[in-house]
């Protein structure tokens, strides 16, 4: 259990990652819908399931879509302002 | 450099507090405190398998009150920024169905979501999940529907009816936990009934069902909203 758990971690340290250093805006999303997803299993292994299916109805599912939408109504490529 | 140092800084000195929480941590084998408080006087008192819902919907209620409230305001708030624009322009855009998979998945599995999801807000005084979660489950078989029929569009009146008088008849039961039982939601206002029933736990299962019916209603209104803004 705790081999799954550090694995499960480590992908949510990676996807975390790749949710801020992806420049494709959409992938980014889908990555952090990633992150929710691993917390909501981790959440699951350490016996809390009423906040593994919250983290996995609204951190994986609706707030991922919430973000595609709004990021459907920005423009395609990314401005560099620094 | 100074800007990256700075938070270079800012990470070490989480690395060094998580450092020694995690050094000093140790595993607890039984329960302390509130947790202990609760866990045993909570089936005598309140009559409901689940202690986590137990303590959400009437120990702590008032928070689960303001939680909805604040979803309130946030639903409503998107509503008002967005309805507007969508009027302005709207229409006349070219839409694309989607692919036969996807609306026969749709079709097959949208109405097992929302028995799921009306299944674990039914069910949260007995097993995991409750009024939030079984909501969500519920927008997410909503999500389904907007995603695969581009033009489809909810009965507004009747969404907003039903979150309405499912978010007034929460704060209504509340106050009559005031008048009839120890306190403002107070779930003793029906008889607690046979522990481990679906007819228990006195007024959590009628909270958790309006609690439900308005997370739902309210996020599928979300994202509507967001879906039809052009």
């Amino acid at each position: 259990m705790t081999a799954l758990v550090i694995l499960l971690g480590s992908g949510m340290i990676v996807a975390a990652f790749a949710a801020i250093y992806l420049k494709n805006l959409i992938a980014a999303v889908v990555a952090a819908g990633i992150v929710s997803l691993f917390a909501s299993v981790v959440y699951l292994i350490l016996a809390a399931p009423d906040v593994a299916m919250t983290e996995a109805a609204i951190g994986a599912g609706l707030s991922t879509a919430i973000f595609i939408y709004a990021i459907k109504h920005t423009r395609e490529e990314e401005v560099e302002n620094d | 450099m100074i800007k990256r140092s700075i938070s270079l800084l800012v990470v070490l000195g989480f690395v060094l507090i998580f450092w020694k929480m995690l050094t000093n941590w140790l595993p607890m084998t039984d329960l302390h405190g509130v947790a202990k408080e609760y866990v045993s006087r909570e089936p005598d008192e309140l009559g409901a398998v689940n202690v986590v819902t137990a303590i959400v919907v009437t120990y702590r209620g008032l928070d689960t009150l303001g939680e909805v409230s604040v979803l309130f305001l946030a639903a409503t708030g998107v509503a008002l920024l967005l309805r507007r624009r969508g009027k302005k322009i709207g229409a006349g855009k070219r839409k694309r169905p989607s692919s036969e998979f996807l609306q026969t998945g749709t079709a097959l599995l949208t109405p097992f979501i929302i028995m799921f999801g009306v299944y674990i807000f039914i069910n949260g005084h007995l097993s995991a999940g409750g009024g939030f979660q079984g909501g969500a489950v519920v927008a997410s078989a909503m999500l389904f529907l907007l995603l695969t029929f581009p033009g489809y569009k909810f009965k507004h009146t009747v969404l907003n009816w039903i979150e309405s008088i499912s978010g007034a008849s929460y704060v209504i039961v509340g106050i009559l936990g005031i008048l009839l039982a120890g306190g403002f939601l107070d779930n003793r206002i029906l008889p607690l009934g046979e522990y481990g029933k679906i007819l228990s736990a006195g007024a959590i299962p009628v909270i958790y069902i309006f609690i439900g019916l308005k997370v739902g209603t309210e996020l599928a209104g979300i994202l509507e909203n967001l879906k039809h803004e052009h």
